[in-house]
């Protein structure tokens, strides 16, 4: 393996991987780029990546790739200081760029949730809201999904690595699924699809498998989400039933999205 | 282009003939006997796509389709027809411009300097197996935007160099078609190797088959087949004569295109806006929006790159993506920009129009903006406001 031409002396942009509140699945995803792994470490060194080595250096790093919300008081500090010592933040997933599911108790009051899900709620410190990473620092570029999808992340690090922009396309999921071929599951079978407001980058994994899109990749870069509501309704969804569709990994953004699409 | 009359002069080859089951089968394995990648309407996923076939078997005997705005189901008819459906989820587009095509690869070499190698465009000779009267004109389109320019796609050219069109007329259009309006069907006129008209009478399924070509004429000849006789062509004629009078669809009888020119601050378009998702389902289903950009990808060394051409949508932020921001930043101008271009300045760019009358951005559009309602609508509002575009 050798590193790329116009890299003199060998030496490699340094990489940390870090983790805030989230599930893990997305640093997972670069684990999962099993045929890539090599070449991704013969590119940039891997200086800080915890769930796949204890052994971790301090930075710079030179390429920060970020995953999960803030969501505790520790969270606000650490932050900062990873952004002080990145010169390229990339946040991924759901959860950091857009507070993720934990960011339900947003729209309710912390407290009663504290008091449903511990024992010992005293033992916990939590902020009263979980927000995505680029409303506490600036942030380089945002990787959405829950997860994110790993041609995706690839891409991502490959243009960092190439001095370019990332491929990644803001338009609808109904992009992909009328570049695979799939027949439109929301027109031919009536079933409820957040495809045509959501962000592709799943390659449209569910209406592949015949089921309507969840938005796990949160809104498209040009939506109109009180066109799709009434469409919602005929395929049988209440009013209840679109919240819960709309405020799931993606819920601040949707609601975001809700606030102006909605009067 | 010769006609059938010449056809038979030269060739000895049969113009015209009826086919039965047995025909239409033999007629999918002498094209794959001739090299032919026979493409055809398939049911998968409860809707009638267009497929690779091995065989007629895989056709959609007894399968018909329901169409409203926004709203497409298959439905299992009794007569066994099998081109008694109209407009799918896609259209031969699909195959002579595909969604996604690499364009060239370029390697880096241990010297730095750059190979480039342009993709050879692909060895392929298809027969197209169906196609309606609108989407031969759509085809037409396609080949003047693609091949008929200064600059000729040599991809598109190779994919459309060798099509063998059968076309199918229609004899039963869909409640969103409106061909007459746009002049497009349902009738075929010319651009066919055969055309088929489906009759279902007392006297069976049958297919009144003529020739449009040498190669057509050739292809017939090969077929078990009968003799044209009356009572088939009456048949026939009557069927696409009653589908003619069935149009569930049409355009306001004014000059589209002007109508387009003269009403861009129209409030109607404000209307549109409000039930326009800008998903681009509308632009991929149609069978004439070409649109497409580039993607540049890398591998991890940045030795080796490769350019794809894909698909793109007026309705996309990123289309009109300049320096500074999008052209069409507005919801409103986006879906202008789609409608003005397919039934306005498509004339002043390729000389038609750009619509042929499918239906299928009605259908396929998740919340059923119709092309025709807005143009009514476009047409009623000018109408009411001052003289007649």
């Amino acid at each position: 393996m050798t590193t790329s031409a116009g890299r003199p002396g060998g030496s490699r942009p340094r990489l940390g991987v870090f983790k805030f509140a989230s599930c893990d699945g997305c640093q997972l995803t670069l684990l999962d780029c099993e045929d890539e792994l090599l070449g991704i470490a013969g590119e940039l060194e891997i200086a800080h990546f915890p769930e796949a080595s204890s052994d971790v250096a301090p930075g710079p790093y030179d390429l920060a790739l970020v995953e999960g919300s803030v969501s505790t008081p520790e969270h606000l500090a650490r932050v900062r200081r990873i952004r002080a010592e990145s010169r390229h933040l990339v946040t991924i997933g759901a959860c950091a760029t857009a507070g993720g599911v934990q960011a339900l108790r947003n729209y309710a009051d912390v407290t009663d949730y504290l008091a449903t899900v511990y024992a010992r709620p005293d033992y916990i410190e939590t902020l009263a809201t979980s927000t995505p990473i680029a409303d506490h620092v600036p942030v380089d570029f945002e990787l959405r999904g829950c997860p994110i999808d790993r041609g995706q992340l690839l891409e991502v690090i490959t243009a960092f690595l190439a001095g370019r922009k990332p491929g990644i396309p803001n338009h609808s999921v109904c992009f992909s699924c009328k570049q695979r071929g799939n027949v439109c599951v929301l027109v031919a079978h009536g079933t409820p699809c957040l495809g045509p407001v959501t962000h592709a980058g799943c390659g449209a994994l569910c209406p592949t498998f015949g089921r309507g899109c969840y938005g796990c990749f949160g809104p498209a870069g040009t939506t109109n989400l009180g066109a799709l509501v009434p469409v919602l309704r005929r395929d049988g969804m209440n009013d209840g039933d679109i919240g819960r569709f709309l405020h799931t990994f993606n819920v601040t953004d949707f609601t975001a999205v809700e606030e102006e699409d909605l009067p | 282009m010769t006609g059938p009359g010449d056809i038979r002069a030269a060739t000895g080859a049969p113009t015209e003939a009826v086919l039965g089951r047995d025909g239409l089968d033999a007629l999918v394995q002498v094209l794959k006997r001739r090299g032919r990648t026979v493409v055809g309407p398939t049911v998968r996923d409860r809707a009638v796509v267009l497929a690779e076939l091995d065989s007629a078997d895989e056709l959609p005997h007894g399968w018909g389709v329901e169409l409203e705005a926004g709203r497409y189901r298959v439905r299992r008819r009794t007569d066994g027809a099998v081109f008694a459906h109209s407009a799918g989820p896609q259209s031969w587009k699909s195959f002579l411009h595909p969604p996604r095509v690499r364009q060239w690869t370029a390697e880096r070499d241990a010297d730095g300097g750059l190979t480039v190698c342009e993709d050879e465009p692909p060895a392929v000779s298809y027969a197209f197996l169906g196609v309606r009267a609108c989407d031969l004109h759509a085809i037409r389109i396609l080949d003047r935007v693609m091949i008929g320019g200064k600059y000729p796609d040599p991809a598109y050219g190779s994919r459309r160099k060798g099509v063998f069109l059968v076309a199918a007329e229609c004899t039963e259009p869909g409640a969103t078609c409106f061909c007459v309006s746009m002049g497009t069907g349902p009738a075929v006129d010319t651009g066919y190797d055969l055309a088929l008209t489906e009759v279902v009478d007392d006297g069976g399924p049958r297919f009144l088959c003529r020739s449009g070509s040498e190669e057509g004429a050739a292809v017939l000849a090969e077929l078990p087949r009968h003799q044209a006789d009356d009572t088939t062509r009456t048949a026939a004629a009557e069927a696409v004569r009653r589908a003619a009078g069935n149009m569930g669809r049409s355009m306001p009888p004014t000059d589209l295109r002007a109508l387009m020119r003269d009403n861009l601050e129209a409030d109607r378009w404000d209307d549109v806006t409000a039930r326009c998702l800008n998903c681009g389902n509308c632009t991929m289903v149609c069978p004439t929006c070409f649109c497409t950009t580039t993607e540049d990808v890398s591998d991890l060394t940045g030795d080796h790159a490769e350019r794809w051409r894909r698909w793109d949508s007026c309705y996309d932020l990123d289309f009109t993506l300049l320096h500074g921001g999008p052209v069409r930043a507005g919801k409103r101008s986006r879906y202008r920009q789609w409608l003005t271009h397919k039934i306005g300045t498509w004339h002043d760019q390729f000389g038609s129009t750009g619509c042929v009358g499918c239906g299928r951005c009605i259908v396929w559009c998740p919340t059923g903006i119709d092309l025709t309602e807005e143009a009514h609508a476009l047409h009623q509002e000018a109408t009411r406001q001052g003289p007649t575009p």
